[in-house]
């Protein structure tokens, strides 16, 4: 029962993460059609531009407090001006191209910010400094970490925010708008242009965050981990039905505990046959099983044949 | 009387055949090490040739295609080489490798058919890295695929006792090995064309074209979409299978690592941005995605070398970094390809799309 416990647990940490990253995904999906296949170096960026900001400020003896709280800046800040070069420089002009165009220029910008990355930081695995005292906690045989408490009630707070954004203010009504039709979006007055830099800037804020907290989670950071990263937090999104808000932060979480719960019982499930490593084939395989009964996501509008 | 390009004419021929005959040659000059990338420059038209049936023919958008390679690989690197002590002859391993890739991708393509677009991508994405996943760790409690180590001293391709490894003597000229596959290569990538080429103007393809451009009217004018999308997905399969086991024979090794997703993108950017659904573009794209990445190799640590007089970036990251823009560039200033078919461009001005 505590490895049950314990999984769920780790698995909710870890599920708050991809959802984070799964709105900047969803967000930019249900506005324009694109899978931004470079968000994920977008939040890795994001957890290098911590780990070297805090880490001069902590050696030069600021409190660790302020020295996180501005390697978190740092990186919230980095990762919109990111963001909103993404769109400008590679994104706008293809607007109206093929479909599989913009594809594969995300691809080819994420090539070359992994590329950039390694230029900058290096090759090696880089150590996150210890922002946060190590408190563990218990509660009814499983234990946690004052960061998994911090992961969770930030995300939380998070998505939140971005829900009120969305649902409660002028910009966010602009973006429905023009996630509907962006034809009609800007014959009613709304600014398309603004309003796709907006998601693209937003999500690369929310990107940094989960950076900054995978970073402090795992205590090492790599320029090849937005990669994984980012995968299966579009897994998490289009688990959730893409495009839909609440359902990249469900699809999220579901899939971290389904992650977790997995990677605690596969050995047993299968008399030791698959091990733990099979860890990553719970996501795809989760996500095919679904796609299958419901084509568009769990929570996904159904969407009428439009080619 | 209908002019005829200069390339179909009779001298057209001779003249390309020759070319192509000529180049191991002459690359060989250079090394046999521009041979092996010539090899790899042809293997990859082949496979973006069989994903251009899936993605530009059809339309399915798939992300996973280095699955069947990686079966087509697999198949032969086990029933050809010390690992199981199995030494099964070409004839029997290509069909079995074609076979089980296509099996795969009837297995793959029978639940998503119902899926569009983006998720269909999502979909084939997954499973490509399912596919890679088992190959790293199916070393255990039995051993099949030998994990990330992956399995060694595959036998080459041999047709009796005619190896393709090793240097031969045909008619009093010395052939490497690499020039023997590129040979090889050669042949099966002209096969793969004239496939494509009577596949575009069939019934089938004409039917996938129309699944390509607007499903619902497909199925409104009594076209099968389900059986049809299954074949697109088989057939692009099977190719990607024979694709896998020539690159198994020609490497003498696989391991999980040549079968990640990156593959599978990189196939595809070969197609989009070759022109996707345009042979020659597609031919375009992969010559060019193998080769350039090979060029900036030679290139970019001697150019810093010469302009600063030092290494100031490590000359691997700049060529990744080079080759990245590249993609970005040709798609901002070409969106539809480098070579689109000319019916493409037509529409692409009209609709100003």
């Amino acid at each position: 029962m505590d490895i049950f416990l314990q999984q769920i647990i780790n698995g909710l940490v870890q599920g708050s993460i991809y959802a984070l990253v799964a709105l900047g995904y969803t967000m930019v999906y249900g506005i324009m059609g694109l899978i931004n296949f470079a968000h994920g170096e977008v939040v890795m960026i994001g957890t290098l531009v911590t780990i070297t900001v805090a880490g001069t400020l902590l050696n030069s003896g600021m409190p660790v407090a302020l020295a996180g709280l501005a390697g978190l800046m740092a990186a919230v800040l980095v990762c919109m001006a990111l963001g909103w070069a993404l769109e400008r420089i590679a994104y706008r002009p293809l607007r109206n191209a093929p479909r599989l165009t913009p594809l594969i220029t995300a691809i080819g910008m994420s090539i070359v910010l992994q590329n950039l990355a390694m230029m900058i930081w290096g090759r090696n695995y880089l150590t996150f400094p210890s922002l946060l005292p190590k408190m563990d906690f218990e509660f009814a045989g499983a234990n946690f970490t004052a960061i998994q408490i911090i992961i969770v009630l930030v995300s939380a707070a998070m998505m939140g925010g971005l829900l009120l954004l969305v649902y409660h203010t002028k910009l966010g009504m602009a973006m429905r708008a023009t996630a509907q039709n962006p034809a009609v979006a800007s014959l009613m007055g709304v600014n398309v242009n603004r309003v796709i830099a907006a998601a693209f800037v937003i999500g690369s804020a929310l990107g940094a965050v989960a950076g900054v907290m995978v970073g402090g989670y795992y205590e090492i950071a790599h320029y090849q981990m937005g990669f994984m990263l980012g995968l299966k937090a579009f897994t998490a999104a289009v688990l959730g039905g893409i495009g839909n808000l609440a359902g990249a932060m469900l699809g999220g979480i579901l899939l971290g505990i389904i992650e977790a719960l997995g990677a605690g019982y596969i050995g047993d499930l299968t008399g030791g046959f698959l091990g733990s490593h099979y860890q990553d084939i719970f996501a795809f395989v989760v996500l095919i099983v679904v796609l299958m009964f419901k084509p568009s996501g769990l929570f996904g509008e159904k969407t009428g044949d439009r080619a | 009387m209908k002019k005829v390009p200069f390339f179909q004419s009779l001298p057209g021929i001779a003249l390309a055949a020759t070319l192509l005959l000529a180049l191991p040659f002459v690359a060989a000059l250079g090394g046999q090490a521009w041979v092996r990338i010539l090899d790899f420059a042809i293997l990859y038209v082949f496979l973006a040739l069989g994903l251009n049936i899936v993605v530009g023919l059809a339309g399915l958008l798939d992300l996973g295609y280095v699955a069947f390679y990686a079966v087509g690989a697999y198949t032969w690197a086990l029933l050809a080489s010390p690992h199981f002590g199995l030494h099964w002859p070409i004839w029997a391993i290509l069909p079995i490798g074609a076979g089980l890739a296509c099996f795969a991708g009837v297995l793959l393509g029978s639940p998503t058919l119902k899926l569009r677009g983006d998720y269909l991508a999502i979909v084939t994405l997954g499973f490509g890295e399912i596919v890679r996943i088992f190959l790293n760790n199916l070393n255990a409690p039995i051993n099949i695929t030998n994990g990330p180590q992956g399995i060694t001293l595959i036998d080459p391709v041999s047709f009796g006792a005619f190896k393709f490894s090793g240097v031969t003597q045909i008619l009093g000229v010395s052939v490497s090995g690499p020039q023997k596959y590129y040979f090889l290569l050669i042949a099966l990538a002209i096969l793969v064309i004239i496939v494509n080429v009577r596949l575009q103007n069939s019934r089938i393809g004409r039917a996938w074209q129309a699944i390509r451009e607007d499903e619902v009217a497909a199925k409104a004018i009594g076209i099968n979409t389900r059986n049809l999308k299954l074949l697109a997905f088989a057939m692009g399969a099977s190719f990607g299978g024979v694709a896998g086991g020539i690159f198994s024979a020609m490497q003498g090794f696989v391991s999980p690592e040549s079968f990640s997703l990156i593959e599978s993108i990189m196939i595809l950017a070969m197609v989009v941005l070759g022109g996707m659904g345009h042979i020659p573009g597609v031919i375009l794209g992969a010559v060019l995605l193998t080769v350039l990445p090979e060029l900036l190799r030679y290139s970019v640590g001697p150019l810093q070398m010469a302009v600063f007089g030092k290494m100031l970036v490590d000359p691997e990251s700049l060529r990744m970094l080079v080759f990245g823009l590249a993609l970005v560039l040709v798609m901002r200033f070409k969106p539809a390809g480098l070579w689109p078919s000319p019916e493409r461009q037509r529409e692409l001005q009209e609709t100003g799309k």
